[in-house]
């Protein structure tokens, strides 16, 4: 992010930054920089917070004209916490782990159980951040649960690898079930949406079976993978 | 709420040694006042229309998000799976605030919105993204843009 600055400004574009983690912004010198107090993923604070998101975007832009820099303030104000409800936020669909269904099976399932809050939540929010693999729900679920088990089955879209594909899936999968059961009553924090979908759906089975098979992989895309796949306190300790 | 010490421990070291290239001199362009700058967006979220190719492994490349694209097709593929998603997931404007961008146009606090937006992938070494960004600037100078908002994620 500082390098881009520093190269458009370079070429005569002024610009200001929000910097996420003021040690690197701090190494980096860009022209002009405001850090914010916010966790990673939520540059302006706050969703669905206009008033929130309109002063910190302010703030950064009254930086630019600053009569000289580099320039790196700080904003004061924290993003309110997540307020829960219930500390014991429990997703109200939860599934019995079947061991004699396959993991593909039980996978095709949870879709399809959760496809009716996913359409609420795109109802509700008139949008959806799920797609970006190109491949329909059925189609990524089924092809994410082989290559758990350990399969290696051909990439269903021919002009992206299979391993690049499966990245791309894995975000897929994920999205659908955050933005489902963030359609349910009861708020949840980003924290225990994550809980629930790495310790009891089989979605998180999944990606963390994935996991296990590309994490020693002699392929270097593959190798790759098992870095990008699960958030790393989500990780079995084991690895 | 999060700083450094805030991010997930297992995560931490991994920001913490994130590759921070310096670079000789501190350019530094002056401007008009805002409320009469053209102001683009530029993000490294990996952001794209839904419909786009889908950024390669270590991309140095960008993708173009024209400000009329409607909210439903701005998607978001970045590599890493190391920070929130729920917040884009309910409002695109904590990333991508250009509905943000729009209201401080009519109210007259900054000049206009750019008719194009980029993104790029963040995990990519900076270095890997001069060309591409030098490039940029031509691009944006030619849509009369004269402020950038570099927004992490």
């Amino acid at each position: 992010m500082g390098g881009l600055g520093h190269f458009l400004e370079d070429e005569g574009v002024p610009t200001v930054q929000i910097s996420l983690v003021r040690e690197h912004t701090e190494a980096m010198k860009p022209p002009r920089a405001l850090w914010v107090p916010f966790m990673l993923g939520r540059p302006l604070g706050v969703p669905e917070d206009a008033d929130f998101q309109k002063r910190v975007l302010r703030s950064a832009l009254a930086l630019l004209e600053r009569p000289s820099g580099p320039v790196l303030d700080d904003y004061p104000e924290e993003a309110p916490e997540v307020v829960v409800e219930d500390e014991g936020w429990v997703c109200p669909i939860a599934f019995n782990r079947e061991e004699d269904v396959s993991l593909a099976e039980r996978l095709r399932r949870e879709v399809q159980q959760y496809r009716t809050w996913y359409d609420l939540h795109v109802e509700k929010r008139g949008r959806t951040s799920v797609g970006v693999s190109g491949l329909d729900l059925e189609t990524l679920s089924a092809f994410l649960a082989e290559y758990a088990e350990g399969g290696d089955a051909p990439s269903p879209n021919p002009d992206v690898g299979a391993a690049r594909l499966l990245r791309l899936s894995v975000d897929d999968l994920k999205t659908f079930f955050f933005e489902a059961a963030g359609a349910q009553p009861g708020a949840a924090s980003p924290k225990q949406l994550n809980e629930w979908f790495w310790t009891s759906t089989s979605a998180g089975e999944a990606i963390i079976k994935l996991w296990r098979q590309v994490k020693d992989s002699t392929d270097k895309d593959f190798k790759r993978l098992s870095v990008l796949i699960v958030p790393r306190e989500w990780l079995p300790k084991e690895g | 709420m999060v700083r450094l010490i805030d991010i997930p421990e297992e995560t931490r070291p991994h920001v913490a040694n994130a590759p921070c290239p310096v670079y000789e001199g501190n350019p530094y362009v002056a401007g008009p006042p805002l409320a009469m700058r053209r102001v683009a967006i530029i993000s490294t979220a990996g952001l794209q229309r839904r419909d786009d190719r889908p950024y390669a492994f270590d991309a140095d490349d960008y993708r173009i998000i024209p400000g009329d694209t409607p909210p439903g097709d701005i998607v978001m593929s970045h590599i890493s799976s190391n920070y929130d998603r729920s917040g884009f997931q309910q409002d695109y404007n904590i990333a991508f605030p250009l509905d943000r961008l729009r209201e401080m146009a009519t109210d007259g606090e900054i000049g206009s919105v750019a008719d194009y937006h980029y993104s790029f992938m963040g995990s990519t070494h900076p270095d890997q993204l001069e060309g591409t960004a030098r490039h940029l600037a031509g691009l944006l100078k030619g849509d009369g843009v004269d402020a950038v908002v570099l927004l992490p994620v």
